[in-house]
Protein backbone atom coordinates (compact mmCIF):
# COMPACT_ATOMS: atom_id res chain seq x y z
CA UNK A 1 0.00 0.00 0.00
CA UNK A 2 2.73 2.52 1.27
CA UNK A 3 4.76 1.15 -2.05
CA UNK A 4 1.94 2.01 -4.56
CA UNK A 5 1.12 5.39 -2.78
CA UNK A 6 4.32 6.87 -2.99
CA UNK A 7 5.16 5.68 -6.27
CA UNK A 8 1.67 7.61 -7.16
CA UNK A 9 2.94 10.66 -5.12
CA UNK A 10 6.18 10.69 -6.97
CA UNK A 11 4.40 10.34 -10.38
CA UNK A 12 2.28 13.42 -9.47
CA UNK A 13 5.10 15.46 -8.30
CA UNK A 14 7.25 14.60 -11.51
CA UNK A 15 4.27 16.17 -13.45
CA UNK A 16 4.61 19.03 -11.35
CA UNK A 17 8.18 19.77 -12.01
CA UNK A 18 7.97 22.20 -14.84
CA UNK A 19 5.98 24.92 -12.47
CA UNK A 20 8.74 23.98 -9.47
CA UNK A 21 11.57 24.76 -12.37
CA UNK A 22 9.87 28.07 -12.94
CA UNK A 23 12.20 30.87 -11.85
CA UNK A 24 12.34 33.87 -13.60
CA UNK A 25 15.30 36.03 -13.21
CA UNK A 26 13.15 39.21 -12.83
CA UNK A 27 9.48 39.31 -11.39
CA UNK A 28 7.54 41.62 -12.68
CA UNK A 29 3.43 42.56 -12.31
CA UNK A 30 1.00 45.64 -13.46
CA UNK A 31 -1.46 47.29 -11.35
CA UNK A 32 -4.24 49.20 -12.84
CA UNK A 33 -4.11 51.58 -10.43
CA UNK A 34 -2.34 54.69 -11.10
CA UNK A 35 0.81 55.33 -9.08
CA UNK A 36 0.19 56.79 -6.13
CA UNK A 37 -2.59 54.58 -5.28
CA UNK A 38 -0.37 51.71 -6.70
CA UNK A 39 2.90 52.47 -4.03
CA UNK A 40 0.26 52.90 -1.30
CA UNK A 41 -1.07 48.99 -1.75
CA UNK A 42 2.69 48.07 -2.10
CA UNK A 43 4.03 49.53 1.01
CA UNK A 44 1.03 48.21 2.66
CA UNK A 45 1.48 44.70 1.50
CA UNK A 46 5.08 44.82 2.30
CA UNK A 47 4.18 45.65 5.82
CA UNK A 48 1.50 42.87 6.05
CA UNK A 49 4.28 40.04 5.02
CA UNK A 50 6.34 41.47 8.24
CA UNK A 51 9.20 43.59 5.87
CA UNK A 52 10.00 47.10 7.00
CA UNK A 53 10.37 49.93 4.01
CA UNK A 54 13.54 51.04 4.81
CA UNK A 55 13.28 53.80 2.16
CA UNK A 56 11.80 55.02 -0.74
CA UNK A 57 13.89 56.40 -3.16
CA UNK A 58 12.84 58.91 -5.75
CA UNK A 59 14.66 58.29 -9.28
CA UNK A 60 12.56 60.80 -11.02
CA UNK A 61 13.46 63.63 -8.83
CA UNK A 62 16.90 63.94 -9.89
CA UNK A 63 16.24 63.71 -13.61
CA UNK A 64 13.59 66.60 -13.77
CA UNK A 65 15.60 68.54 -11.94
CA UNK A 66 18.05 68.14 -14.87
CA UNK A 67 15.48 68.94 -17.26
CA UNK A 68 14.75 65.35 -18.46
CA UNK A 69 10.81 64.57 -18.80
CA UNK A 70 9.70 61.69 -17.10
CA UNK A 71 7.42 59.17 -15.16
CA UNK A 72 6.84 58.61 -11.71
CA UNK A 73 9.36 56.11 -10.74
CA UNK A 74 10.50 55.09 -7.30
CA UNK A 75 12.55 52.12 -5.76
CA UNK A 76 11.02 50.95 -2.46
CA UNK A 77 13.83 49.52 -0.18
CA UNK A 78 12.24 46.62 2.10
CA UNK A 79 13.99 43.63 4.65
CA UNK A 80 14.37 42.41 7.99
CA UNK A 81 17.08 43.33 9.72
CA UNK A 82 17.87 39.74 11.20
CA UNK A 83 17.45 38.19 7.87
CA UNK A 84 19.38 41.00 6.42
CA UNK A 85 22.08 40.24 9.25
CA UNK A 86 22.18 36.81 8.40
CA UNK A 87 23.04 36.86 5.10
CA UNK A 88 25.27 39.96 5.22
CA UNK A 89 27.60 37.96 7.95
CA UNK A 90 27.41 34.34 6.25
CA UNK A 91 27.45 35.87 2.15
CA UNK A 92 29.67 39.29 2.10
CA UNK A 93 29.10 39.20 -1.57
CA UNK A 94 25.04 39.60 -0.96
CA UNK A 95 26.22 42.95 0.58
CA UNK A 96 25.93 44.78 -2.89
CA UNK A 97 22.43 43.89 -3.37
CA UNK A 98 20.73 43.96 0.03
CA UNK A 99 18.41 45.35 1.22
CA UNK A 100 16.08 43.79 -1.84
CA UNK A 101 14.93 46.51 -3.74
CA UNK A 102 11.39 46.99 -5.91
CA UNK A 103 11.26 49.39 -8.47
CA UNK A 104 7.69 51.20 -9.12
CA UNK A 105 7.07 53.57 -11.96
CA UNK A 106 4.33 54.64 -13.85
CA UNK A 107 2.67 53.69 -17.27
CA UNK A 108 0.05 56.04 -18.73
CA UNK A 109 -2.94 55.77 -16.34
CA UNK A 110 -1.47 52.65 -14.80
CA UNK A 111 1.66 50.79 -12.84
CA UNK A 112 4.48 48.49 -13.37
CA UNK A 113 6.50 46.81 -10.55
CA UNK A 114 9.60 44.91 -10.96
CA UNK A 115 12.01 43.21 -9.13
CA UNK A 116 14.97 40.70 -8.97
CA UNK A 117 13.92 36.70 -8.11
CA UNK A 118 15.54 36.38 -4.89
CA UNK A 119 16.69 32.96 -6.00
CA UNK A 120 19.29 34.86 -7.54
CA UNK A 121 20.71 35.96 -4.40
CA UNK A 122 21.24 32.05 -3.91
CA UNK A 123 23.35 31.89 -6.64
CA UNK A 124 25.34 34.76 -5.42
CA UNK A 125 25.87 33.53 -2.19
CA UNK A 126 26.76 29.73 -2.98
CA UNK A 127 26.91 27.28 -0.42
CA UNK A 128 27.09 29.81 2.14
CA UNK A 129 23.27 30.07 2.82
CA UNK A 130 20.48 27.97 2.74
CA UNK A 131 18.58 28.64 -0.19
CA UNK A 132 14.97 28.28 1.87
CA UNK A 133 15.34 31.99 2.84
CA UNK A 134 15.38 33.07 -1.07
CA UNK A 135 12.32 30.71 -1.44
CA UNK A 136 10.32 32.10 0.94
CA UNK A 137 11.52 35.63 0.14
CA UNK A 138 9.86 34.66 -3.41
CA UNK A 139 7.14 32.96 -2.37
CA UNK A 140 6.75 36.54 -0.35
CA UNK A 141 7.24 38.83 -3.62
CA UNK A 142 4.86 37.02 -5.97
CA UNK A 143 2.54 37.17 -2.97
CA UNK A 144 2.75 41.28 -2.45
CA UNK A 145 3.08 41.61 -6.28
CA UNK A 146 -0.71 39.80 -6.24
CA UNK A 147 -2.07 42.13 -3.72
CA UNK A 148 -0.84 45.17 -5.98
CA UNK A 149 -1.96 43.49 -8.95
CA UNK A 150 -5.85 42.87 -7.60
CA UNK A 151 -6.39 46.10 -5.65
CA UNK A 152 -9.24 47.92 -6.73
CA UNK B 1 -2.75 -37.83 -2.27
CA UNK B 2 -2.02 -35.90 0.31
CA UNK B 3 0.88 -34.36 -1.52
CA UNK B 4 -1.35 -33.77 -3.96
CA UNK B 5 -3.98 -32.27 -2.47
CA UNK B 6 -0.70 -29.99 -0.75
CA UNK B 7 0.39 -29.08 -4.21
CA UNK B 8 -3.12 -28.51 -4.86
CA UNK B 9 -3.41 -26.24 -2.11
CA UNK B 10 0.40 -24.75 -2.67
CA UNK B 11 -1.37 -23.87 -6.22
CA UNK B 12 -4.35 -22.32 -5.16
CA UNK B 13 -3.02 -20.38 -2.66
CA UNK B 14 -0.74 -18.91 -5.48
CA UNK B 15 -3.29 -18.33 -7.73
CA UNK B 16 -4.93 -16.49 -5.06
CA UNK B 17 -2.57 -14.50 -4.43
CA UNK B 18 -1.96 -14.39 -7.88
CA UNK B 19 -5.58 -12.81 -8.04
CA UNK B 20 -4.33 -10.35 -5.31
CA UNK B 21 -1.55 -9.17 -6.76
CA UNK B 22 -3.33 -8.86 -9.94
CA UNK B 23 -6.20 -6.40 -8.38
CA UNK B 24 -3.72 -4.45 -6.49
CA UNK B 25 -1.68 -3.77 -9.53
CA UNK B 26 -5.26 -2.62 -11.00
CA UNK B 27 -5.83 -0.69 -7.74
CA UNK B 28 -2.53 0.82 -7.78
CA UNK B 29 -2.93 1.66 -12.11
CA UNK B 30 -6.82 3.18 -11.35
CA UNK B 31 -5.33 5.02 -8.22
CA UNK B 32 -2.66 6.39 -10.64
CA UNK B 33 -4.50 6.94 -13.00
CA UNK B 34 -7.36 9.20 -11.06
CA UNK B 35 -4.32 11.13 -9.21
CA UNK B 36 -2.87 11.77 -12.16
CA UNK B 37 -6.12 13.35 -14.05
CA UNK B 38 -6.83 14.91 -11.13
CA UNK B 39 -3.38 16.67 -11.07
CA UNK B 40 -3.64 17.32 -14.90
CA UNK B 41 -7.16 18.63 -14.72
CA UNK B 42 -6.20 21.14 -11.79
CA UNK B 43 -2.65 22.19 -14.23
CA UNK B 44 -4.81 22.64 -17.26
CA UNK B 45 -3.41 25.68 -18.39
CA UNK B 46 -5.39 29.20 -18.25
CA UNK B 47 -4.43 31.64 -20.40
CA UNK B 48 -5.72 34.45 -18.74
CA UNK B 49 -3.57 33.36 -15.75
CA UNK B 50 -0.59 32.63 -17.82
CA UNK B 51 -0.69 36.02 -19.78
CA UNK B 52 -1.72 38.23 -16.49
CA UNK B 53 1.71 36.02 -15.14
CA UNK B 54 4.21 36.14 -17.98
CA UNK B 55 3.30 38.99 -20.59
CA UNK B 56 0.57 41.27 -18.61
CA UNK B 57 3.53 44.00 -17.36
CA UNK B 58 4.87 44.73 -20.47
CA UNK B 59 2.34 44.17 -22.98
CA UNK B 60 -0.94 45.60 -20.43
CA UNK B 61 -3.59 43.51 -18.79
CA UNK B 62 -5.95 44.23 -21.74
CA UNK B 63 -2.87 43.91 -24.21
CA UNK B 64 -3.21 47.39 -24.87
CA UNK B 65 0.92 47.57 -24.99
CA UNK B 66 3.51 49.53 -22.79
CA UNK B 67 6.81 48.29 -22.51
CA UNK B 68 5.32 45.48 -25.55
CA UNK B 69 3.70 45.29 -28.24
CA UNK B 70 0.14 46.34 -28.24
CA UNK B 71 -1.28 42.59 -29.11
CA UNK B 72 -4.59 43.38 -29.09
CA UNK B 73 -3.92 45.90 -31.55
CA UNK B 74 -6.82 44.30 -34.69
CA UNK B 75 -4.49 44.88 -37.45
CA UNK B 76 -1.80 43.13 -35.56
CA UNK B 77 -4.36 40.20 -34.85
CA UNK B 78 -4.99 40.31 -38.57
CA UNK B 79 -1.63 39.83 -39.82
CA UNK B 80 0.38 37.48 -37.61
CA UNK B 81 -0.81 33.94 -37.52
CA UNK B 82 -0.70 31.71 -34.50
CA UNK B 83 2.47 30.40 -35.19
CA UNK B 84 4.34 33.39 -35.00
CA UNK B 85 2.55 33.81 -31.89
CA UNK B 86 3.80 30.73 -30.57
CA UNK B 87 7.45 30.91 -31.71
CA UNK B 88 7.53 34.57 -30.48
CA UNK B 89 6.18 33.41 -26.90
CA UNK B 90 8.79 30.51 -27.42
CA UNK B 91 11.97 32.02 -28.89
CA UNK B 92 11.55 35.70 -27.48
CA UNK B 93 13.76 38.61 -29.48
CA UNK B 94 17.15 37.44 -28.45
CA UNK B 95 18.91 40.70 -27.98
CA UNK B 96 15.23 42.79 -27.19
CA UNK B 97 13.49 43.22 -24.16
CA UNK B 98 11.29 40.33 -24.97
CA UNK B 99 12.76 37.01 -23.31
CA UNK B 100 12.25 33.36 -24.55
CA UNK B 101 9.89 31.74 -22.29
CA UNK B 102 11.16 28.39 -22.98
CA UNK B 103 9.98 27.08 -18.89
CA UNK B 104 6.55 27.37 -20.72
CA UNK B 105 4.79 23.86 -21.51
CA UNK B 106 3.59 23.61 -25.38
CA UNK B 107 0.15 23.29 -23.85
CA UNK B 108 0.67 26.86 -21.88
CA UNK B 109 2.00 28.44 -25.15
CA UNK B 110 -1.43 27.48 -26.87
CA UNK B 111 -3.44 28.74 -23.94
CA UNK B 112 -2.03 31.80 -24.13
CA UNK B 113 -2.09 32.04 -27.98
CA UNK B 114 -6.01 31.45 -27.77
CA UNK B 115 -6.27 33.99 -25.02
CA UNK B 116 -4.89 36.61 -27.22
CA UNK B 117 -6.56 35.66 -30.16
CA UNK B 118 -9.40 35.97 -28.01
CA UNK B 119 -9.54 39.72 -28.71
CA UNK B 120 -10.61 39.84 -32.48
CA UNK B 121 -13.21 38.38 -33.25
CA UNK B 122 -12.02 37.33 -36.49
CA UNK B 123 -10.34 34.10 -37.27
CA UNK B 124 -6.83 33.93 -37.21
CA UNK B 125 -5.29 34.36 -40.39
CA UNK B 126 -3.76 31.54 -42.18
CA UNK B 127 -0.55 32.06 -44.37
CA UNK B 128 1.48 29.52 -46.93
CA UNK B 129 3.97 28.09 -45.95
CA UNK B 130 5.69 28.48 -49.07
CA UNK B 131 9.43 29.90 -49.26
CA UNK B 132 9.20 33.37 -51.40
CA UNK B 133 12.15 32.93 -54.28
CA UNK B 134 12.65 36.89 -55.20
CA UNK B 135 16.01 39.00 -55.82
CA UNK B 136 17.19 39.84 -52.58
CA UNK B 137 20.02 41.93 -54.33
CA UNK B 138 17.05 43.99 -55.69
CA UNK B 139 15.27 43.91 -52.49
CA UNK B 140 18.13 45.41 -50.41
CA UNK B 141 17.75 48.90 -53.32
CA UNK B 142 13.85 48.96 -52.39
CA UNK B 143 14.35 48.33 -48.95
CA UNK B 144 16.77 51.08 -48.16
CA UNK B 145 14.36 53.19 -50.06
CA UNK B 146 11.22 52.06 -48.73
CA UNK B 147 12.15 50.27 -45.20
CA UNK B 148 15.10 51.83 -43.78
CA UNK B 149 13.10 55.12 -42.39
CA UNK B 150 11.27 53.13 -39.48
CA UNK B 151 12.99 49.42 -39.33
CA UNK B 152 16.82 50.69 -39.70
CA UNK B 153 19.55 50.22 -42.31
CA UNK B 154 19.82 46.99 -41.11
CA UNK B 155 16.76 46.03 -39.95
CA UNK B 156 17.47 46.35 -36.45
CA UNK B 157 14.19 47.91 -35.81
CA UNK B 158 13.26 51.23 -33.90
CA UNK B 159 14.63 52.20 -30.28
CA UNK B 160 13.82 51.63 -26.96
CA UNK B 161 10.49 50.81 -25.36
CA UNK B 162 7.18 51.10 -24.66
CA UNK B 163 7.67 54.10 -21.83
CA UNK B 164 7.73 57.56 -21.87
CA UNK B 165 10.97 57.15 -21.07
CA UNK B 166 11.71 55.95 -24.22
CA UNK B 167 9.31 57.60 -26.77
CA UNK B 168 5.81 59.08 -27.28
CA UNK B 169 2.97 57.81 -26.32
CA UNK B 170 1.48 58.38 -29.77
CA UNK B 171 2.93 55.69 -31.24
CA UNK B 172 1.67 52.37 -30.85
CA UNK B 173 4.42 50.21 -32.08
CA UNK B 174 8.12 50.50 -32.46
CA UNK B 175 8.90 49.10 -35.78
CA UNK B 176 10.18 45.68 -35.27
CA UNK B 177 13.64 44.54 -35.51
CA UNK B 178 13.25 42.58 -38.84
CA UNK B 179 16.65 40.90 -38.55
CA UNK B 180 16.32 39.60 -35.04
CA UNK B 181 16.73 36.00 -35.04
CA UNK B 182 13.73 35.34 -33.09
CA UNK B 183 11.34 37.81 -35.72
CA UNK B 184 12.76 35.73 -38.43
CA UNK B 185 12.65 32.13 -36.86
CA UNK B 186 8.76 33.02 -35.85
CA UNK B 187 7.52 34.92 -39.25
CA UNK B 188 6.90 33.17 -42.25
CA UNK B 189 7.60 34.35 -45.59
CA UNK B 190 3.58 34.56 -46.13
CA UNK B 191 3.24 36.73 -43.15
CA UNK B 192 6.00 39.13 -44.23
CA UNK B 193 4.41 39.46 -47.79
CA UNK B 194 0.79 39.56 -46.52
CA UNK B 195 2.00 42.84 -44.02
CA UNK B 196 3.79 44.12 -47.13
CA UNK B 197 0.86 44.06 -49.34
CA UNK B 198 -1.59 44.83 -46.54
CA UNK B 199 0.33 47.03 -44.09
CA UNK B 200 -1.22 47.47 -40.59
CA UNK B 201 -3.81 50.01 -40.14
CA UNK B 202 -3.57 53.01 -37.82
CA UNK B 203 0.43 52.33 -37.93
CA UNK B 204 3.05 54.02 -40.01
CA UNK B 205 3.03 50.40 -41.91
CA UNK B 206 1.53 50.94 -44.95
CA UNK B 207 0.39 48.38 -47.67
CA UNK B 208 3.06 48.72 -50.79
CA UNK B 209 1.21 47.85 -52.90
CA UNK B 210 -1.47 50.89 -52.92
CA UNK B 211 2.22 52.84 -52.71
CA UNK B 212 3.01 51.71 -56.34
CA UNK B 213 5.53 48.23 -55.66
CA UNK B 214 4.89 45.49 -57.57
CA UNK B 215 4.41 41.98 -56.32
CA UNK B 216 7.60 40.78 -57.50
CA UNK B 217 8.66 44.16 -55.86
CA UNK B 218 7.35 42.59 -52.31
CA UNK B 219 8.57 38.93 -53.10
CA UNK B 220 12.43 40.67 -53.67
CA UNK B 221 12.01 42.48 -50.46
CA UNK B 222 10.95 39.43 -48.88
CA UNK B 223 13.77 37.52 -50.13
CA UNK B 224 15.92 40.51 -48.38
CA UNK B 225 14.66 40.41 -45.14
CA UNK B 226 14.82 36.59 -45.05
CA UNK B 227 18.64 36.94 -45.79
CA UNK B 228 19.14 38.96 -42.64
CA UNK B 229 19.27 35.48 -40.88
CA UNK B 230 22.51 35.11 -42.34
CA UNK B 231 22.95 31.71 -40.38
CA UNK B 232 21.82 33.16 -37.11
CA UNK B 233 19.18 31.37 -34.78
CA UNK B 234 17.26 32.23 -31.60
CA UNK B 235 19.75 29.55 -30.26
CA UNK B 236 22.55 31.37 -30.65
CA UNK B 237 24.19 31.59 -27.02
CA UNK B 238 24.82 35.29 -26.36
CA UNK B 239 28.36 36.29 -25.43
CA UNK B 240 27.16 37.89 -22.26
CA UNK B 241 25.98 34.36 -20.99
CA UNK B 242 29.60 33.66 -20.07
CA UNK B 243 30.79 33.21 -16.66
CA UNK B 244 31.47 36.53 -14.75
CA UNK B 245 32.18 37.04 -11.51
CA UNK B 246 28.68 38.11 -9.56
CA UNK B 247 30.13 40.71 -7.72
CA UNK B 248 33.27 43.97 -8.04
CA UNK B 249 35.23 43.69 -5.03
CA UNK B 250 38.44 45.33 -3.88
CA UNK B 251 40.40 44.67 -0.22
CA UNK B 252 41.24 48.78 0.94
CA UNK B 253 44.23 49.29 2.04
CA UNK B 254 42.73 52.12 4.43
CA UNK B 255 40.65 52.49 7.36
CA UNK B 256 36.92 52.19 7.08
CA UNK B 257 37.10 56.11 7.40
CA UNK B 258 39.64 56.87 5.19
CA UNK B 259 37.90 54.12 2.31
CA UNK B 260 34.60 56.29 2.37
CA UNK B 261 36.31 59.89 2.04
CA UNK B 262 38.59 58.09 -0.68
CA UNK B 263 35.11 56.55 -2.81
CA UNK B 264 33.38 60.10 -2.12
CA UNK B 265 36.31 61.80 -4.14
CA UNK B 266 36.24 59.10 -6.85
CA UNK B 267 32.65 59.18 -7.40
CA UNK B 268 33.04 62.87 -7.95
CA UNK B 269 36.01 62.17 -10.23
CA UNK B 270 34.10 59.67 -12.32
CA UNK B 271 31.54 62.73 -13.18
CA UNK B 272 28.79 60.80 -10.73
CA UNK B 273 26.99 63.27 -8.17
CA UNK B 274 27.14 61.80 -4.53
CA UNK B 275 23.51 61.31 -3.25
CA UNK B 276 23.62 60.46 0.53
CA UNK B 277 26.18 57.77 2.83
CA UNK B 278 24.18 56.04 4.96
CA UNK B 279 24.40 52.76 7.26
CA UNK B 280 23.46 49.60 4.88
CA UNK B 281 20.34 48.77 7.71
CA UNK B 282 19.58 52.32 7.83
CA UNK B 283 15.50 52.02 8.21
CA UNK B 284 15.48 48.65 9.43
CA UNK B 285 16.03 49.78 12.99
CA UNK B 286 16.29 52.87 15.41
CA UNK B 287 18.99 54.88 14.22
CA UNK B 288 22.09 54.68 16.39
CA UNK B 289 21.60 51.37 16.84
CA UNK B 290 22.49 50.15 13.47
CA UNK B 291 25.81 48.47 12.30
CA UNK B 292 28.29 51.39 11.60
CA UNK B 293 30.68 48.74 9.78
CA UNK B 294 28.48 48.16 6.91
CA UNK B 295 28.04 51.55 4.69
CA UNK B 296 26.85 52.25 1.39
CA UNK B 297 27.40 54.99 -0.67
CA UNK B 298 24.51 55.88 -3.06
CA UNK B 299 25.54 57.70 -6.29
CA UNK B 300 24.09 59.02 -9.74
CA UNK B 301 24.63 60.07 -13.03
CA UNK B 302 21.78 61.48 -14.31
CA UNK B 303 22.40 61.70 -18.13
CA UNK B 304 24.01 57.95 -18.05
CA UNK B 305 20.93 57.04 -15.75
CA UNK B 306 18.19 58.65 -17.96
CA UNK B 307 19.78 57.34 -21.41
CA UNK B 308 19.95 53.43 -19.33
CA UNK B 309 16.06 53.97 -18.30
CA UNK B 310 15.49 54.66 -22.00
CA UNK B 311 17.00 51.45 -23.42
CA UNK B 312 14.92 49.72 -20.35
CA UNK B 313 13.08 50.84 -17.91
CA UNK B 314 13.65 48.00 -15.06
CA UNK B 315 17.19 49.09 -14.93
CA UNK B 316 15.78 50.81 -11.94
CA UNK B 317 16.42 47.41 -9.92
CA UNK B 318 19.81 48.34 -9.62
CA UNK B 319 19.73 52.68 -8.61
CA UNK B 320 20.64 54.63 -7.78
CA UNK B 321 24.37 52.96 -8.18
CA UNK B 322 26.25 52.03 -5.09
CA UNK B 323 29.12 51.29 -3.30
CA UNK B 324 29.23 49.15 -0.10
CA UNK B 325 32.13 49.29 2.46
CA UNK B 326 32.17 47.01 5.18
CA UNK B 327 34.70 46.19 7.99
CA UNK B 328 34.77 42.64 9.49
CA UNK B 329 37.75 41.52 11.79
CA UNK B 330 40.01 44.71 10.69
CA UNK B 331 39.96 43.87 7.06
CA UNK B 332 37.83 47.31 5.02
CA UNK B 333 36.24 45.33 1.73
CA UNK B 334 34.60 47.41 -0.76
CA UNK B 335 31.94 45.57 -2.67
CA UNK B 336 29.43 47.03 -5.49
CA UNK B 337 26.90 44.94 -7.94
CA UNK B 338 28.93 43.25 -11.59
CA UNK B 339 26.68 44.89 -14.30
CA UNK B 340 28.32 42.13 -16.29
CA UNK B 341 26.86 39.49 -14.91
CA UNK B 342 23.49 41.55 -14.41
CA UNK B 343 23.10 42.35 -17.78
CA UNK B 344 21.70 39.10 -19.35
CA UNK B 345 19.06 40.06 -17.36
CA UNK B 346 17.79 42.28 -19.47
CA UNK B 347 18.20 40.52 -22.67
CA UNK B 348 18.74 43.86 -24.50
CA UNK B 349 22.18 44.28 -26.62
CA UNK B 350 22.14 48.04 -25.97
CA UNK B 351 22.25 47.56 -22.67
CA UNK B 352 25.03 45.63 -22.56
CA UNK B 353 27.06 48.35 -23.70
CA UNK B 354 26.02 50.52 -20.73
CA UNK B 355 26.56 47.31 -18.63
CA UNK B 356 30.27 47.66 -19.54
CA UNK B 357 30.73 51.09 -19.64
CA UNK B 358 29.35 50.79 -15.61
CA UNK B 359 31.48 47.33 -14.88
CA UNK B 360 34.51 49.90 -16.01
CA UNK B 361 33.10 53.31 -13.47
CA UNK B 362 32.92 50.63 -10.71
CA UNK B 363 36.30 49.29 -11.03
CA UNK B 364 37.93 52.21 -11.66
CA UNK B 365 35.79 54.00 -8.43
CA UNK B 366 37.13 50.82 -6.26
CA UNK B 367 40.65 51.51 -7.95
CA UNK B 368 40.41 54.88 -6.93
CA UNK B 369 39.03 54.41 -3.08
CA UNK B 370 41.58 51.01 -1.85
CA UNK B 371 44.71 51.46 -3.71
Amino acid sequence: MKTWFAGALLLCSLLQLPSLAHAEEIIMTRSVLAFPEAMLALQESIRAHGYTVSRVQRIDIGLTGMGYKTDKYRVVFAGKLEEIRQLTDKAPELTAYLPPKISIFAEGEQTVLVTLNPQLYAEIAGDAIDPIIFTHWESDLRSIFRDVNVAR
Amino acid sequence: MVKCAAVSCIMESDLKTTVINGINSMRLLFAVFLMVSGTLALAAPRGDELFAAHCAACHGDTGAGGVGVPLSFPSFLDSVDDDFLRKTIRYGRPGRVMPAFRILSNAQVDAIVRYIRGWSDKPAPVFSDKPVAGNAKHGKQLFSSYCAACHGADGEGGKGTGVTFSRKRDLPIIAPALNNPGFLAAASDGMILHTLEYGRENTPMRSFLVQGLTEQDLDDLVSYVRSFANGKTPFDTPASSTAVAKTITAESSYSLQETIENLEGAIVSQNFILIRTETLEHGLIAEGEEDSKEIILHFCNFSFLYEALKLDPRVGMFLPCRVTVTERDGKVMVTTINPLYLSRLFNNNELDEYCRQMHDVYSAILEDATL
